[in-house]
Formats: structure tokens, sequence, C-alpha cells
């Protein structure tokens, strides 16, 4: 953005040698506003849609009734149970085997080939197609089972769960400093408690962030739950039978022709999306006093 | 550690106490280690589980159709002949129309926010792309299908085919009635779901390149946009691409989104307004329903399939950004 053409704009030719870069430049520059005004005009169109369509479905029956018969009125609360019970054991299975993978990678193996060798696998996990975590749990799971269960769409959620988490401890446990690892060593603690006492704590705030990350990661998760736990039209607590869920309700709903259940839906829509966007919000804010750069 | 540590105290002679509680320690120091190296490898194994077990579960219907599979477009559950060909299209060629689109514009958007945008504006528009990435993939679909579909169905597509009408070509691949669902609306969601993605990595590979490069650029008098094509792109070349790989590896397996607007039919058709279906659609449409062992085995090895052309995408992206980091020096 320097002031072109001070000292050389002697000659017509040098002249229109300037105009034509300043046009470029300004053309670029345009083009990358343009672009930036595009991206955020579509989250905006989003929210908007979601907030119009949800809202004015928004009531208190939606929390205290289950999902309705085609042509009657109801809630969402068994989705909305089931949502939050799967969510809760999947974060419950998934989180410790990513802390503990997590600190060996970043605390015992951090240049050996192992380590190396689980990154690379890990990333790949992370962006895998969810929908194929689906179909590894309903072989494993499902089918030898014999039927849907709520336990089998916690199970992929859990898988879903552990790259992400994997991926936020080894990061934040790099970023303790080797001083305090070195102090804890010198007062002649075994490597464990240095891990526990130390690293952790010192890690704490960025592990609770891939955490929160993680759930509202799998909050939205639709295409795991498919064929895992499926969806139940009536309220049940069984963990060994198919559970309904907010994103698989939504699917479900959308689709149908029965406005009352695509009402629900996008009434189901907003709730999530509230949701996972407050779980982002709140892990940003946690993370960025201290490692924020 | 434990080791100097008991050396030094047997030399101090402290009791048998003390001693119990260090291999106490060291019992539980061996313990912890064992059980985040058995994490580490549970990982490994995690994949290598998904790998067996979609080999395994399509294996009756690669015995049936053989290679034949991948090639065939018929996909008829009556009479259990299946081939995979329709949904391998439409998952390309609904990657292509969303990366087209995603790219030049997250290429835009961050040179916006390295090169443009005011310091205290960098922030805000960050989270904002960061929020369209965690928006749930279910979202994109219910609104492209009763917000963007309807309008798309009213104005953009008819204007595409009368613009495209007379011209040879084109105007097959954008013939059509209107029907609002189709490749090309499921692209344009996509792209909006991948948007994010390529913008985030393309913003972190630009911020890697070094101010001294662009000083020197700026200081022989070139324009911004100069400094932008002749210095950054070209420096961070290796890492765009990986983060535009890590963005197509996305739109690739995007199940939700494109299950909603895409139409489901099992059909190649030369025009991307025409409804089509991809791998993870036609899974998500179609698993719960399928009856007998061939139809769920086509399934899942549609599945394999899928998994294993994001496995290469991903595998490429990540080594294409481990390159950059190696020039960065991190």
């Amino acid at each position: 953005m320097a002031s072109l053409g001070n000292s050389a704009a002697s000659t017509p030719q040098a002249q229109a040698i300037y105009r034509r870069r300043r046009r470029g430049n300004g053309i670029l520059l345009t083009l990358s506003l343009a672009a930036t005004v595009f991206g955020l005009i579509w989250l905006a169109l989003i929210l908007i849609g979601l907030l119009w369509q949800g809202f004015s479905g928004l009531s208190l029956v939606v929390f205290t009734e289950t999902t309705p018969p085609p042509g009657a009125t109801g809630g969402l609360i068994n989705a909305i149970y089931g949502s939050i019970v799967m969510t809760v054991i999947g974060v419950a299975i998934g989180t410790p085997i990513g802390i503990c993978a997590g600190t060996y990678m970043a605390e015992y193996g951090r240049h050996n080939q192992l380590t190396n060798v689980v990154r690379f696998i890990n990333d790949i996990l992370l962006a895998a197609p969810s929908i194929v975590i689906g179909l590894f749990v309903y072989e494993v799971v499902v089918a030898p089972m014999g039927h849907f269960s709520a336990m089998a769409g916690s199970l992929a959620l859990a898988i879903l769960v552990i790259p992400v988490v994997v991926r936020t401890t080894e990061d934040m446990l790099n970023l303790v400093p080797n001083t305090m690892r070195e102090a804890t060593a010198a007062l002649g603690l075994p490597r464990s408690v240095m891990i526990q006492k130390v690293a952790y704590r010192a890690a704490m705030s960025g592990i609770v962030t891939g955490v929160l990350l993680a759930i509202a990661r799998v909050m939205g998760e639709t295409a795991p739950l498919l064929f895992t736990a499926l969806n139940n039209q009536f309220w049940s607590t069984n963990l060994n039978a198919p559970m309904a869920s907010l994103p698989v309700t939504i699917f479900q709903f959308a689709l149908s022709p029965y406005p009352e259940w695509q009402k629900l839906a996008w009434t189901g829509a907003l709730l999530i999306t509230l949701t996972v966007l407050a779980l982002n919000i709140v892990a940003r804010a946690f993370l960025s006093p201290r490692t924020s750069k | 550690m434990a080791d100097a540590v008991m050396a030094g105290v047997q030399g101090a002679e402290i009791g048998n106490q003390k001693l119990g509680r260090l291999a106490r320690m060291r019992m539980a120091d061996r313990t912890f280690h064992g059980i985040t190296f058995a994490a580490a490898v549970a990982v490994l194994l995690l994949l290598g589980g998904v790998i067996f077990s979609l080999v395994w579960g399509s294996v009756p219907a690669f015995s049936t159709f053989g290679l034949g599979f991948l090639t065939t477009q018929r996909w008829n559950p009556v009479t259990e002949i299946f081939g995979a060909l329709a949904p391998i299209y439409g998952t390309v060629v609904t990657s292509i129309i969303a990366l087209l689109i995603a790219v030049p514009v997250g290429i835009g958007i961050a040179i916006f926010l390295t090169e443009l945008c005011p310091p205290w504006l960098k922030r805000p528009i960050g989270v904002c792309i960061e929020l369209l990435a965690g928006i749930p993939s279910i979202i994109y679909g219910i609104w492209g299908l009763f917000v963007f579909a309807p309008f798309f169905q009213a104005t953009v597509q008819p204007f595409l085919i009368w613009v495209f009408g007379p011209i040879p070509i084109l105007s097959d691949i954008f013939a059509g009635p209107p029907y609002g669902i189709g490749v090309l609306t499921a692209g344009i969601i996509l792209a909006i779901m991948v948007l994010p993605f390529i913008t985030s990595i393309t913003r972190d590979v630009f911020d890697t390149v070094p101010p001294v490069l662009k000083e020197a650029t700026y200081g022989l008098g070139c324009t911004t946009g100069e400094v932008v094509t002749k210095v950054v792109l070209p420096y961070s070349r290796v890492g765009v691409i990986g983060g535009i790989m890590l963005g197509l590896g996305r739109a690739l397996g995007e199940t939700m989104a494109v299950t909603f607007v895409i139409g489901n039919t099992h059909k190649i058709s030369a025009s991307i307004l025409a409804p089509g279906t991809t791998i993870s659609a036609s899974i998500a449409n179609e698993f719960t329903e399928a009856t007998g062992e061939l139809y769920t085995s086509s399934l899942i090895a549609l599945g394999l399939i899928l998994f294993v052309i994001t496995f290469f995408v991903l595998a490429g992206a990540r080594l294409l950004l481990a390159r950059m980091n190696v020039k960065a020096g991190n």
C-alpha cells in the first residue's frame, strides 16, 4: 500500500506501469475483501435462518414431552436426554484414553518413531469421515449383539472424542516448559508424579479446552449414530436399547412430510447449534488468558 | 531418576519404610508409563480395527461383483445388483464443485486476514470463521434443504439454465428442470462447510512466511498485491496445497449436509442440476433399511472405498503440511 511513483514517475511509460500495478493491487485486495464478506455472509444467513425458524417453535413443551407421532404435537425431551447421555458416556470413555495417549506422546516418547506414527494416524482419524466410524461400530458391536443400542452410539462418539483429545493434550503438554520438569526431577520425584502433579496442572486449561471442543464436536454428530443408537420414538433410559438423539431426530423429522415434525426439527437444530456454539466460545475463553498468542 | 534417588537414600541409611515408599513410587511410575503407552498403541489399533472391519464386511460384495463393483452404475436392491460408480462419481463431482468455490474464497479471506485486516478486527473475523467450522453438519443440511434449495430453485438455477442453454457442452452441464436440490446445491453447501478449514490452515501457513522476506519486498517498492502473489504464495505453496487437500478430505467424507440436498438417486447425469448421490449419502440413507447380506455388504464396501480415498487425501495433506513445518523451522 506504499505510495508508489514518487521518485520514478517521470516518463509516461513508467507511469503506465505504475497505474497497472496499482490497479492489479486494487483488484486483488478488493477480491480478498469480497471473499471475506462472502464467507461471513453465509455464517450470518445460516444463523438468521436458524433463529427465525427455530425460535417460533421453542416452548416449554419441547422440554417436557416426548417426540410426537405424525400429526400430533409434542416435544423433544427423549432426544435431548439421549443426546446428553450418549455424549456424556462417549466423552467419559474417550477422554481418559485420549489424555493418556497424548501424555505418552508428549512426555515419554516425544522424539521416538511410535509417537510420529501415532500422531500421523491420529490426524487422519481426526478428519476421517464419521460415517465410517458408524459402520465400524455397527460391525463390531451392533451386528454381534443383534440389535441397535445406546451403548453402541456412545462407543461411536467415544471414538470421535479420542483424536480431538489426543491432539490437544499433546500440543498443550508440549507447551509446558522443560525447566518445570527438570525442577521436579531434581526434587527426586518420579516421572509419573511429575506428569500428574506438575505437567497436567500447567496444561490444565488447554486440556479442558480440548475436552470441551470434543464435546462440541460429538454433540452435533449424526452420521455415526444412525446405525448404532438408531432412534426411539419413546422415552427410554435403557442403554441396551435404541435411544433417540437430537441430531438423528432432526434428520428424521426434517425429511418427513409433516409440518409439525419439520417445526420440531428446526427447534432441535436451534438447540444444538446454540449449545455447540456456546461450548466453542467457552472453550476459547478458557484458553485465551494464558496461551493465546 | 528414581535410581539416583535410591543410591543417595541407601548411602544415608534411611529406614525400610522410606525404601518401601520408593518401591511403590517406582511401581506407580511403571504402571503409569504402561497405561499411557497402551493408550497410544490403542489409537493405532483403532485405525487398524476400522480398516479390518471394513475390509471384512465388504468381502461378500467384492467376491460377488469383483472389481466390476467399482465400474457398475446399476444399484438395484430388488435384483441385488450393486455398483458403486454413481456414488463415487457424485462424491468426486460434489467435492470438485466445493473446492472450486471454497479455494479462491478461502485464500482470499486468508490474504485479507494476514495482509489487509486491521489488527483489532483480526480476532473477531478469525473467531467467526472458526464458528462456521463448529456448526454441526446437520444444521447445514436442514438449512440447505429448507432455506437455500428453494431460493436456489427459484432464482439461480433458472438463470443458469437460461444463460448456458444456448451454449453447446455447457447446456448439457446445466440442463434441466430446476429441482432445487441436486449435485450443484450439494457442492455449494459443501463449499461453505470446508471454507473454514481451508481458510484457517491457509492463514496459519501465510503466517509462517518470514516477515523479513515481506519487508524486503515492500522495501523494493512492491504493492501488497505483489507481495502476496510473488512472495507469500510461492513461499507457502506447499502448505496451501496441504490445506486444500485437508478441505478435500472433509468434503469427500461429509455426510449429513449432502444427504439432505443431493436427492439420493443412483444415477449419473451429465447435468449438475440433476439429483445424484454420494458414497456417504447412500450409506446414511440406506444402511438401516438394507436387508440381506449382499446389500449391507455393498454399503460397507462403499464405506471402505470412501475410507481409502480419504485416507490417501488426508495422508497427502499431512505430509505436505509437515514439509511446510520443517521449512518454517518448527
